[in-house]
């Protein structure tokens, strides 16, 4: 059963572009992709770590500045995401000695400092960076001669990225070592007590983190060809957690579902009216508020206990 | 006057207004345990407040003090309505002050546009002031002095009152300052508001000097976010020292290193986040 619906499920996302019609709908198919792999890497500290970290659109922004770098100094589209990825990991280990520092709010702080550097990076170190005109590519990669300059093609190509970071989440998962971080999370002092090393593996934990959050820097670069400050913000990192919080937490469909949510959400909401950073922030409230526990089951709660709350109570005979 | 002798006033200066902004971060920090993400937002939010109430004929001073405590009614409504219902969750309490200033933040660029503001210089204290016979900018001294004021007052309200006392144990261990019958819970609405208030007078007497524009909420947070690991949460004397420290990067780093200016004024929070995680003068967490 599980099987046809996962079928199913690849069926469709394989065919999308044949079916839907008009590439804006497949641009935002795209988009989905590659946020829910940047999801899918907060995931893994957020969710199963149990670290929220609000720098991650740094180490995103990190990749995307690196390959747009590397691009501009006329190198291969090979190496760049090489050297991107390469550099994204240095810059997560950096990332994690000194965010693992501390934990709880004190890991939550230290993350948006690192993450406010990057982004003070980007915006005032010019001669690197441009500053706020960002940085411009030229051209998608066309790996084993296939050209990704359309959109139906640059959606493939980030599904097969997609399922590569859906596969790795599975495997890390089912694994003993997604079995320790869990562990780490829940019962750090008796995990140390056990013989793990709980800073390791969280550590590790890290840098699987800031892999998938690169690869996405990196789809975000091609997609868009162009990199600016925006895409490094405290907005960026927190729209990011967002897709995981809403989608609910340290689950494997989840991010997905939260960064096709907001996605979809920022694209119509701008559509209409302007604010969506005042919508951004309203869903963050409510859903916090109303919701922790994720939109889906949230929602299906808060409707259970409205059919309650309606209907009529039947009166409770009084003993005489 | 030469050159570092005017970064050294800007530096004290800017070092004032964070140990406004700073104090009442670090008091929240230290007796709720929340990294109140909408700090930045009060600052930004009373500077604002100000411009309007200023275009409406009131005085720069009545307007500091007004739009400050516009803005703590909002912090206490947003403690009372929204971080009392998620007591004991940090972290959805940290959230919920990011979603908070996002909103801000949207608001504050409808209603008062993208564009910079700038508050006027209360006539009394422009022009400069000469002491051993070099000239300072008057206004500038002025702001530094109100910082040294509000230093002494909120160390004698924290260290010489009965409310201080209770704040005192609260940040130290709130559970037990419970049992002994002191009510954390209105101490966590007196405290918010309290540092809204700082918050948002500082963002007042700011704007002369920094001006009002959209983003400035974001600018403002980090550095007191550095102020705090650097100080150590819950320490007025922290805040106060971790002020001027980041004042003094931030000016100078800014003259020396232009393009490198933000990562200067980073460095010494990294280090201390090695060498002394529970900053200078923080206690370590038992």
């Amino acid at each position: 059963m599980k099987g046809i619906a996962l079928g199913a499920a690849l069926v469709s996302l394989v065919t999308l572009p044949l079916w839907v019609s008009g590439t804006f709908y497949v641009n935002i198919a795209s988009q989905i992709l590659f946020y829910a792999v940047f999801a899918l890497g907060i995931n893994v500290l957020a969710g199963y770590a149990g670290l929220v970290s609000l720098g991650h659109a740094g180490l995103f922004g990190i990749a995307a500045y690196a390959g747009a770098k590397m691009l501009g100094n006329g190198h291969g589209h090979l190496a760049v995401a090489g050297v991107a990825i390469a550099v994204t990991l240095c810059a997560a280990a950096v990332f994690a000695v000194l965010a693992l520092r501390g934990t709880g709010l004190g890991f939550v702080m230290i993350t948006v400092a690192l993450g406010q550097i990057v982004w003070g990076v980007a915006y005032r170190w010019i001669s690197l960076t441009n500053g706020d005109n960002g940085v411009t590519i030229s051209g998608r990669p066309a790996p084993f001669g296939l050209s990704l300059a359309s959109p139906r093609a640059f959606y493939w190509a980030t599904l097969v990225v997609f399922l590569l970071a859906v596969a790795s989440m599975a495997v890390f998962v089912a694994s003993p070592f997604g079995a320790s971080v869990r562990g780490t999370r829940d019962q750090p002092r008796r995990m140390n007590a056990l013989g793990y090393n709980v800073w390791m593996i969280r550590f590790l934990a890290f840098l699987l983190s800031g892999l998938w959050s690169g690869m996405a820097g990196l789809l975000f670069l091609y997609y868009h060809q162009f990199v600016s400050p925006q895409a490094v913000a405290l907005t960026a990192s927190a729209e990011a957690l967002l897709m995981v919080i809403s989608g609910g937490t340290a689950t494997l469909v989840g991010p997905i579902a939260g960064a096709a949510l907001v996605v979809v959400m920022k694209n119509v909401a701008s559509a209409y009216i302007e604010r969506w950073n005042f919508v951004l922030g309203a869903i963050f409230v409510v859903i916090v508020v109303f919701m922790p526990e994720g939109l889906v089951p949230g929602t299906v709660r808060l409707a259970r206990w409205a059919a309650t709350a309606w209907r009529p109570r039947t009166p409770v005979p009084v003993e005489p | 006057m030469s050159v570092w002798l005017v970064l050294a006033v800007n530096s004290v200066t800017l070092g004032g207004l964070l140990f406004l902004l700073s104090a009442g971060f670090s008091l929240i920090f230290g007796l709720m345990k929340i990294p109140n993400l909408t700090h930045g937002s009060f600052f930004m939010l009373g500077a604002y407040l100000a411009t309007s109430l200023i275009a409406r004929g009131f005085d720069f001073w009545t307007a500091a003090v007004t739009a400050g405590l516009l803005v703590a009614v909002f912090g206490g409504l947003v403690e009372r309505f929204i971080l009392r219902r998620l007591a004991g969750a940090e972290l959805a309490q940290v959230l919920v002050t990011l979603g908070l200033s996002f909103m801000v933040a949207d608001v504050c660029l409808l209603v008062w546009t993208g564009d910079p503001i700038r508050i006027d210089t209360p006539a009394a204290l422009r022009g400069a002031t000469s002491l051993l016979g070099v000239g300072f900018p008057t206004y500038r001294l002025a702001v530094s002095l109100i910082a040294v004021v509000f230093a002494a007052g909120l160390w004698a309200l924290l260290d010489r009152t009965r409310l201080g006392a209770m704040i005192r144990a609260g940040v130290d261990d709130a559970d037990m300052a419970r049992v002994t019958g002191i009510r954390v819970s209105r101490l966590f609405t007196i405290v918010f508001c309290l540092g809204a208030w700082l918050a948002g007078f500082a963002g007042v007497i700011g704007g002369p000097i920094l001006s009002v524009y959209p983003g400035l909420d974001g600018e403002m947070l980090p550095l007191a976010l550095v102020v705090v690991i650097l100080g150590g949460s819950g320490s007025l004397l922290g805040s106060l020292v971790g002020s001027f420290v980041v004042g003094f990067l931030y000016n100078f780093g800014q003259a020396m290193f232009p393009e490198l200016a933000y990562v200067v004024l980073f460095l010494p929070m990294l280090i201390v986040l090695v060498v002394r995680p529970q900053g200078l003068f923080g206690r370590p967490a038992v």
